[in-house]
């Protein structure tokens, strides 16, 4: 028997005809902790989800081998069976139900079809027992913790009997105390014999648990690293991660900046539902005429919540510190007044928040500025429509016509219209959250040139992304936001995808 | 113009026409079954009068739906109101032209309560509107004390069994009647033409100019058919005129204005709705204001009609209202409807109902039948729904 639990040969996975895995090769040994590592979108997660079977036998090329025996998994059920547990970064409990009936969700103690209380509550407790998770199994889930809730989501993969538990960034929504509790109880389980797989974005945790070290980037697998074999240190990481070329993937421009046209100092943001959480601390930014400036950041970073704060006050409530716009005090209290102001918010999910998507796209474009458009509010449609069709051409909106409904819309015209509906209130302040996620490349393009033909037009940009390539190939200026303070400023010339990490992990080290 | 545009455009609006063409159908089947009387002048205007307040309500719930919500109070508002205006007019003898203004701006408190509970603390409308339905009903039985209060004067009934005053008599028809249909048919075709051409003058795409004639004549031979049937009883019902003013009012506010674009933004997609800049608690707290205006307006009626408030007057209006709006082509989950379609689903039901009656089918195999009708009607919707958004 070999001492892999589990090996990857060759995994390819396109999604209509975009390549997301490509030849991906991924082993792992018997009872150690294998840390898988890239940037967003890299491909980890897909990887992952093909392991677990969510992806099911045939949508994907290349051989999965477990304990030496080839696996086609079709369903989640098949993984499980077999001893392949994930744990997703959203946590997958029932808030209104025990720990114990959590813990045997879909694997319920009965006989049957009837659950054997004693045997339930006797098995959790010494489940518990191992997690060293000191809780009453009937406490509800939703009256401990976020720390506790992982422990328990970590329990229920050990009463299914475990053998290879994969965690998708286990510490992400943890404070330190918790995630070095669950990167100690990793460490433990490994002594018992559990394998497993950690994807994780704070390098110096990978660094402590990890005895190996698979670097995805693209698709790809890149290089593993063992400990005490390679040298290892975050900077090899990094270089590993983020080393690609990027050649003419964003439109030239020249910049013409001007004066600061808003200026933002000592914003501090509350958690909506909790007063007593901080979720933007103290941060203080400006924006230039005709500047493009990136928000750079982890997910999770808190750069959604501050643009979101700032336009109306979307997000949170205790807001307090300044917001000057051309140099005088703004109170954006609500969206209305926001876009009054000329501040313009291009939110991150179009789907949900961005679109109504059962009406047209003419509809859709002109519902923020309907003012515009009437009279004694009444609306002139004969205007509205010549202003979406406008929109329509110049954007290439690729529609029957503008009476399309936008449900119908592939993801990149989607956002044509959203960027339209938004152009459209005619704002001094574009703030543009995640502007080409989920659009294929050419759509892309085409987005970068309409950005960059809006800075020459004199309008400030705020662009909030991930893709940390899109950052450096569009912006002026970046910010780097981390744990909802900004961790760094960084100028065109200054910026790289190193010295952006370095900027997290640095603060990541001083919030500690 | 091409063939392939004329389908589309028929299939985009096919909802709008199979409805209509139900109605048609539907009118059609019951005048042979019963015998030609369901067009008889007199039966007519029976129709209209006894369908008023489910119009009139059906109007204010499409708002309420439209948004995403549903409002199970207003039979119960309805009725509270009759009983207030019986004890306005009847006990304390007050002047009908202030007892309704007055009796209106209560329904538009009951209303900005209910609206209050659902915009600004959030509880949901079916919650909200369920408790209102209980505690207005209680409410009625208290003002009433569990009794019947009448005789209303009669100008207050004339409001829903009143006609138009009609001195021009030639033959059996009431001229006047004639006359405003005509007039109306020319005002609608001058409105279409300029319509055209308006739309020719900013070159948008117009369908062909024989369609655009055939709309226009059908429509003008139903209204003077309609003026000519109401000529040959007693002209028309004042209560009709209402309405035909909420229709025109409503459809004018839920097309052409800022405030009908937020409804069905909101109803589309709140939190979209919202980040647009739409103030949505505020466009939510007005619809349900509204919806207790005409709820009162319909309770004024329905106590004309009666000329008598009643404790159990106004019971199950609320289903009546609601299944008009979802025949009408109205989505549940708000964003999508018409006040022209809740209009012709109320119509279609109380042609339903008063074909049924005539023909001596009983209350009982009439609800059964009508139960099926609304299934049937939103399973069409579901299917050409889920078979337009396959393609």
């Amino acid at each position: 028997m070999s001492d892999f639990i589990l090996e990857m040969k060759g995994i390819t996975k396109t999604f209509s005809s975009l390549k997301a895995l490509d030849n991906v090769n991924l082993k792992v040994k018997k009872g150690q902790i294998h840390a898988l590592v890239g940037e967003n979108g890299a491909g980890k997660s897909t990887l992952m989800n093909i392991l677990s079977g969510v992806y099911p036998y045939g949508s994907y090329s290349g051989e999965i081998l477990f304990d030496g025996m080839e696996c086609n998994f079709k369903t989640i059920k098949d993984s499980e069976k077999l001893g392949i547990v994930i744990i997703h970064q959203e946590l997958a409990l029932i808030p209104y139900l025990s720990i114990a009936e959590n813990v045997f969700l879909g694997n319920e103690q009965a006989k049957s079809g009837v659950i054997d209380w004693d045997k339930t509550l006797h098995n959790t407790k010494s489940l518990l027992a191992k997690v060293r998770l000191a809780e009453n199994p009937n406490t509800l889930v939703t009256n401990i913790g976020v720390g506790k809730q992982q422990l328990v989501e970590i329990t229920r993969a050990l009463a299914k009997d475990v053998k290879l538990l994969i965690l998708d960034e286990p510490t992400a929504a943890l404070n330190d105390d918790d995630s070095e509790n669950l990167l100690k109880l990793l460490l433990e389980l490994k002594e018992h014999g559990v394998t497993s797989i950690i994807i994780s974005h704070k390098l110096n945790e990978v660094n402590m648990v990890a005895d190996e070290i698979t670097v995805i980037r693209d698709g790809k697998s890149i290089q593993t690293l063992t400990k005490g074999k390679d040298e290892i240190t975050e900077d090899i990481i990094i270089k590993g991660m983020v080393g690609r070329d990027m050649e003419n993937r964003y439109p030239r421009r020249e910049p013409k900046i001007g004066e600061v046209v808003m200026e933002v100092k000592d914003w501090t943001v509350h958690h909506p539902q909790n007063e007593d959480r901080v979720m933007i601390n103290r941060v203080n930014l400006n924006v230039k005429r005709g500047e493009i400036v990136g928000f750079a950041g982890l997910m999770g970073a808190g750069r959604t919540e501050l643009a979101m704060s700032i336009f109306g006050k979307s997000y949170g409530q205790k807001i307090s510190g300044s917001l000057k716009i051309n140099g005088k005090e703004a109170h954006l209290d609500t969206v209305s007044k926001a876009i009054e102001n000329g501040v313009a918010y291009v939110t991150e999910d179009r789907k949900n928040y961005g679109l109504v998507l059962i009406d047209n796209i003419k509809n859709n474009i002109s519902l923020s500025n309907l003012k515009k458009l009437s009279r004694h509010s009444i609306i002139n449609p004969h205007e509205e429509i010549l202003v979406s069709e406008d929109f329509r051409k110049k954007f290439n909106i690729k529609s029957s016509s503008i009476l399309h409904k936008t449900g119908n819309l592939s993801g990149g015209n989607q956002q044509k219209v959203v960027l339209s509906k938004w152009i459209y209130t005619d704002p001094d302040i574009l703030i543009l959250d995640e502007p080409t996620r989920g659009i294929d490349v050419g759509a892309k393009y085409e987005i970068y040139t309409i950005i960059n033909e809006l800075a020459d037009e004199g309008k400030s940009i705020i662009i909030i992304s991930s893709e940390m390539p899109e950052l450096l190939g569009m912006c002026d200026r970046i910010y780097v936001v981390n744990e909802g303070e900004i961790a760094g400023e960084l100028s065109r010339e200054e910026a790289s995808q190193e010295s952006i990490m370095r900027c997290i992990m640095r603060h990541n080290k001083e919030v500690k | 113009m091409t063939f392939a545009n004329i389908k589309s455009i028929l299939k985009n609006n096919i909802r709008e026409y199979a409805m209509v063409l139900a109605l048609v159908v539907i009118m059609i089947l019951f005048q042979i079954l019963t015998g030609g009387v369901l067009f008889m002048p007199l039966n007519i205007t029976n129709i209209i009068l006894q369908n008023s307040y489910v119009l009139i309500l059906a109007v204010g719930m499409l708002l309420v739906i439209l948004t995403g919500n549903v409002d199970l109070s207003v039979g119960s508002v309805a009725a509270f109101i009759g009983a207030i205006s019986a004890v306005f007019m009847v006990t304390y003898k007050m002047p009908v032209i202030v007892a309704v203004p007055l009796c209106l701006v209560i329904g538009a408190l009951v209303g900005a309560w209910q609206g209050f509970w659902i915009a600004y603390v959030r509880i949901p409308a079916f919650i909200v509107t369920l408790a209102g339905m209980l505690v207005f009903r209680g409410l009625t039985m208290v003002l009433l004390k569990g009794q019947t209060l009448s005789p209303f004067a009669e100008s207050f009934q004339a409001i829903a069994n009143g006609f138009l005053p009609d001195n021009l008599k030639i033959g059996n028809l009431n001229m006047l009647t004639i006359i405003i249909g005509i007039v109306l048919s020319v005002i609608f075709i001058y409105v279409e033409l300029k319509g055209l051409k308006n739309k020719k003058k900013y070159n948008f795409e117009v369908l062909p100019f024989g369609i655009t004639a055939a709309k226009i004549a059908i429509i003008v031979i139903a209204i003077n058919l309609l003026t000519y049937s109401l000529a040959a009883y007693k002209g028309i019902p004042l209560v009709l005129i209402l309405i035909a003013s909420l229709i025109a009012i409503y459809t004018f506010i839920t097309q052409k204005t800022i405030l009908g674009r937020h409804i069905y933004a909101l109803g589309g997609n709140e939190k979209a709705a919202r980040l647009s800049g739409i103030k949505i608690k505020k466009v939510k707290f007005l619809v349900f204001v509204n919806m207790g205006v005409l709820a009162a307006l319909a309770g004024l009626v329905v106590a004309g009609r009666l000329d008598a408030a009643t404790p159990k007057a106004g019971t199950n209006f609320e289903l009546d209202a609601i299944a008009a709006c979802f025949i009408g082509g109205a989505s549940a989950s708000g964003g999508i409807g018409k006040i022209m379609g809740a209009i012709i689903g109320a119509l279609f039901m109380g042609v339903l109902n008063n074909g049924m009656s005539i023909m001596g089918v009983g209350i009982d195999w009439q609800q059964a039948i009508k139960g099926l009708v609304l299934l049937a009607a939103v399973a069409f919707d579901v299917y050409t729904k889920t078979k337009s958004s396959a393609e």
